[in-house]
């Protein structure tokens, strides 16, 4: 189990507020990617769930029991960019969580219990197709190839929840069509509850079970400090979608995302929305 | 074309890295002669054949007082003293730059510190240096730490302070305590930054040497030179000179190595 409860959240810097009266549920094995226009505290709310940073007033639940107030292994995270440590190898990138959790003070595995974990490694590094990049550095990999290697690195923890924080919003369009069904099957077999914030419409309504826009409901210049943005819609995917289940209904609508070029309704990949 | 879009080949960028190195080398040999046609017993320029010989007096042949080759006795004295001091400031540059970049608190309390010991003129401290500590070795070793010590740990500081917070974040996600992503985020990063800085501090670890063998010594490369200045030796001088410059250059071309070979990365992400 891993249900996200939002309860009444209010983040304020100052006396610019950013975010009022949140309130979300998120349940286990959930996918809910979290929509809305530039500056209006995706971001933000994101990194409350992550624990980087703390609500002023309200509280986040993770299975009922209060977040703790920094970052843990029970959330793992995706970021659009500095991901992966570019001083370790492809296999010591996706190694080091074990490190961390195995040797509480060299924090680095040596011998039998390194080969013991490897395996582990690099069955993930294949599952998320970087197979035989093992001994490659991050800067020798494309942007596409690190974000798998971001999500290998994650879900070696085998968090309750992942964070993505706009992962796929710096790759073209052919290359995230791959990661997105990458990122489905990914769901399926791990059946982790997800939390993504994007820009992309389409990739909101091809991945997610929920989509929740944040809308700021009073954005005159002169109210944008005092009101912050809420959630203004919760749209829940129909057919349900649910981690490791196949939808009843036309069942290849969750395959592969075929690229379909641009068309007029589709402006995040023609970057109109950024 | 354009100027800015031609280039040399390889011969001829050879060519032009060796011309500056001859041009000034041809103009000494002409400045000597020309001063020796009016004066055989000209000290300022001396002839080649007169740094041959000065060379030769110093490095193979026993002086007559100690039984000591001069020059590499002179040497292994400089390089014990500057070795250490790098070795100490590197130590303490470490320690102290790791723990302002990665510890708010540290950092409130010691960074403002070392912003203010760091514009202390390390020449100024010498004679204090020389009254606490004696003339022996310790007080040119402290020198060359109070010297370049500051500046290392204000740019390991920042180092450690411009690893985007994303890493640190993942880090903690994966489970890494406080120690942990020192150990194996934060360190693994600033040791290249580390080498680039040593090499940068090498002139001023130099500067400081000298000015302190200048001052009090009974050996040393900046001893010398300062002693046999009372008697206008320039046909020793100008080898120590070119000596000194030879073994800083040798050091600098050997960090950079050392850099790529042990962190191959740090040269991958520059190119990137």
């Amino acid at each position: 189990m891993s249900e996200l409860k939002v309860e009444r959240v209010w983040k304020e810097y100052g006396d610019q507020i950013v975010l009022e009266d949140v309130s979300l549920t998120v349940a286990s094995r959930a996918f809910v990617a979290l929509v809305g226009p530039s500056g209006c505290g995706k971001s933000t709310f994101l990194r409350m769930l992550l624990g980087q940073e703390q609500p002023t007033k309200g509280k986040i639940l993770l299975d009922g029991q209060p977040l703790p107030a920094e970052p843990g292994p029970d959330r793992g995270v995706v970021f659009q960019r500095y991901s992966v440590f570019p001083h370790l190898t492809v296999l010591g990138n996706v190694l080091l969580g074990k490190e961390f959790s195995a040797a509480r003070y060299k924090a680095k595995l040596f011998g039998t219990a390194r080969r013991n974990v490897i395996e582990e490694a690099r069955q993930l590094i294949a599952d998320v197709g970087l197979a035989g990049c093992e001994g490659k550095y991050p800067a020798q990999l494309s942007g596409g190839m690190q974000q798998r290697l971001a999500l290998a690195q994650a879900l070696i923890m085998k968090p309750k929840v992942l964070l993505l924080d706009e992962p796929f919003g710096a790759l073209d369009p052919g290359i995230r069509a791959e990661i997105h069904t990458l990122m489905k099957r990914l769901w399926h077999e791990t059946q982790m509850t997800v939390v993504m914030v994007t820009h992309d419409m389409r990739e909101a309504f091809t991945l997610a079970s929920h989509v929740v826009a944040f809308e700021r409901r009073r954005d005159r210049p002169e109210e944008k400090e005092r009101y912050g943005a809420t959630i203004t819609k919760d749209i829940s995917i129909w057919p349900p979608r649910l981690a490791g289940q196949s939808p009843v209904f036309s069942p290849d609508r969750d395959g592969p995302v075929a690229s379909m070029g641009h068309r007029r309704d589709d402006l995040a990949s023609s970057g109109e929305m950024q | 074309m354009r100027w800015i879009n031609t280039r040399p080949s390889r011969g001829a960028q050879f060519a032009l890295m060796l011309l500056p190195f001859v041009l000034l080398a041809l103009a000494y040999v002409f400045g000597s002669a020309a001063r020796l046609a009016e004066n055989a017993n000209d000290k300022l320029l001396p002839s080649l054949a007169g740094f041959a010989d000065a060379i030769n007096r110093l490095a193979f042949v026993a002086d007559q007082r100690t039984g000591e080759f001069l020059l590499w006795s002179d040497t292994a004295a400089s390089l014990i003293r500057l070795l250490s001091g790098l070795s100490i400031s590197t130590a303490i540059a470490l320690l102290i730059g790791m723990l302002i970049g990665m510890l708010p608190y540290l950092r409130a309390l010691l960074a403002p510190f070392i912003a203010v010991i760091s514009m202390v003129p390390p020449l100024a401290l010498l004679p204090i240096l020389f009254i606490v500590l004696g003339l022996g070795e310790t007080s040119k070793i402290a020198l060359i730490v109070i010297g370049v010590a500051p500046t290392i740990i204000r740019d390991l500081a920042l180092k450690a302070l411009e690893l985007p917070r994303e890493q640190i974040v993942k880090a903690e996600t994966l489970g890494g305590s406080s120690w942990q992503i020192g150990l194996r985020v934060v360190l693994p990063q600033i040791l290249p930054r580390l080498i680039t800085c040593l090499r940068l501090q090498l002139g001023p670890a130099w500067l400081f040497l000298i000015a302190a063998e200048a001052i009090s010594s009974d050996s040393g490369l900046g001893y010398r030179i300062f002693l046999v200045r009372r008697y206008l030796s320039m046909d020793v001088i100008f080898p120590y000179v070119v000596w000194i410059t030879l073994i800083a250059v040798v050091m600098n071309a050997l960090l950079d190595r050392l850099r790529i070979a042990v962190f191959p990365w740090s040269e991958l992400e520059k190119q990137a």
